[in-house]
């Protein structure tokens, strides 16, 4: 099918762009990358009266080292671009990590990390990742800019703390913490396809060695990422071990409700969990002595 | 605000204009507009790559890009590969060599991956060959033939495709 007939809007500020949101905000949705905005257009499963093209607002297309060795991420940001960033890579392991499994080379061209973030599909691997990285969120409207934490940005699946009239415009990540390993853990029935269930994590090891600190985020197996908090909890103050990462394994699997669906069945979904989280952790372990190799 | 809009953007090297529909896509416009119908159009929502093009040389979906957000870009389509209209270049070649087509309809879209692919890195590894490849759906050769085609190319040694026409010297 085509899209149905629409007024474009390609505005050049964000000031013209949010003015056009606080007219139209309820009958527009804003054109990103369009990976997942032209799929709905083109099924007539979105019918906005108005498309307001974010695509030349060059203000939000800028990847910057931020302040305290964190980084700045404008909306706009390709997901290419996260890809082949060294910047990344230097500053923040987990996005570099989870590139690859994001869609595909040919969707990541022009998709961005704002629209992945305010499309918020269940099974994406951004939302759980920002999550995991405690990002902080820049909204903007023309009532004004907020924040928000990416931990209550996704308040359902598809569904944002975005208003009708605001815009994500850029995404805050903190420093990495010292001796932080990470991982990205995922099943997919095809390479690039939406995971059945997936798991991002951190883990923080302090100057002896014990764990300092983990994050958890599983994607895919609720309507938002879940931070799987006991089974973090359960880490702090011991050695990472084979058997804790296992024990943190079971608690994030039993705090997981996922649905079934067609390709898999809700306790498949949630053995996975637990398998992922075993995975992440130990890959977590295993990257932070390459990154201090 | 408009419903068509004039647009101009170079396909294949050559400066274009067009009136469109806002709503129109790029690959409608490709193939109902400039009648370049060797780009695909399969599932219409960026699964299939059927419709792959390059804009600006990275490759896209043509049927998730508006045509009116390529005003101003360089768009490449399959039509641009071979030198003349007697011969193939030498990726198109090794397909035909490696029983990389059948039927041909996703063959075009997979062209242009792997044209991109191959100007980022001309010596890839099967492994990367397959991840290019995992955007497009085949249904007929089991993508074998695909790979085989790739490898053979950077085994010849030819020349990777060439930079794309648009782009500075």
């Amino acid at each position: 099918m085509k899209p149905p007939r629409f007024d474009y809007h390609d505005p050049t500020t964000l000031a013209e762009a949010l003015a056009l949101l606080a007219g139209h905000g309820d009958a527009a949705r804003v054109l990103a990358g369009g990976q997942s905005l032209m799929p709905m257009l083109n099924f007539r499963l979105a019918r906005p009266g108005h498309v307001i093209d974010v695509n030349r607002l060059d203000a939000l297309a800028t990847l910057s080292p931020g302040p305290d060795a964190g980084l700045r991420i404008g909306a706009l940001v390709r997901q290419r671009t996260l890809e082949r960033s060294t910047l990344i890579r230097e500053r923040c392991p987990l996005i570099a990590q989870a590139m690859p499994l994001v869609g595909h080379p040919q969707i990541r061209t022009r998709g961005t990390l704002g629209g992945s973030l305010a499309h918020a599909d269940p099974a994406a691997e951004l939302p759980a990742v920002m999550v995991a990285l405690g990002a902080r969120l820049t909204v903007q409207s023309a009532r004004g800019p907020r924040t928000v934490p990416a931990e209550s940005f996704f308040v359902a699946a598809l569904t944002t703390a975005l208003g009708r009239d605001e815009l994500l415009t850029e995404i805050a990540l903190p420093a990495w913490p010292a001796r932080t390993g990470s991982s990205l853990q995922e099943v997919a029935i095809r390479r690039g396809d939406f995971a059945l269930g997936g798991v991002a994590a951190t883990l923080t090891l302090d100057a002896e060695g014990r764990v300092a600190g983990a994050r958890i985020v599983c994607f895919g197996v609720g309507p938002c990422p879940v931070r799987a908090a006991d089974a973090e909890r359960s880490l702090v103050g011991g050695a990472p071990s084979v058997s804790g990462f296992a024990a943190a394994g079971q608690l994030a699997s039993a705090g997981v409700d996922p649905d079934a669906d067609i390709h898999a069945s809700a306790a498949y979904r949630k053995r996975l969990v637990g398998v992922l989280t075993t995975r992440a952790l130990a890959e977590s372990l295993a990257s932070l002595g390459e990154r201090a190799a | 605000m408009t419903e068509a809009r004039d647009i101009a953007l170079t396909v294949n090297g050559q400066p274009r204009r067009a009136r469109v529909e806002v709503r129109t896509t790029l690959v409608d416009l490709l193939r109902d507009t400039f009648r370049l119908t060797g780009t695909h159009v399969g599932c219409e929502h960026g699964v299939c790559g059927a419709c792959t093009v390059l804009v600006d040389g990275e490759a896209v979906r043509g049927c998730l890009l508006l045509a009116v957000q390529a005003e101003g870009r360089r768009v490449e389509t399959v039509e641009g590969l071979a030198p003349d209209p007697a011969h193939l270049n030498a990726l198109q070649a090794e397909f035909v060599r490696h029983h990389g087509v059948q039927c041909g309809f996703c063959t075009g879209g997979i062209l242009m991956s792997l044209t991109a692919a191959l100007r980022d890195n001309p010596r890839p590894r099967e492994p990367e060959i397959r991840d290019t490849l995992a955007g497009h759906l085949c249904r007929c050769t089991g993508y074998q033939g695909m790979v085989d085609a790739v490898l053979a190319l950077v085994a010849s040694g030819a020349p990777a495709p060439g930079p794309d026409a648009g782009s500075a010297p």
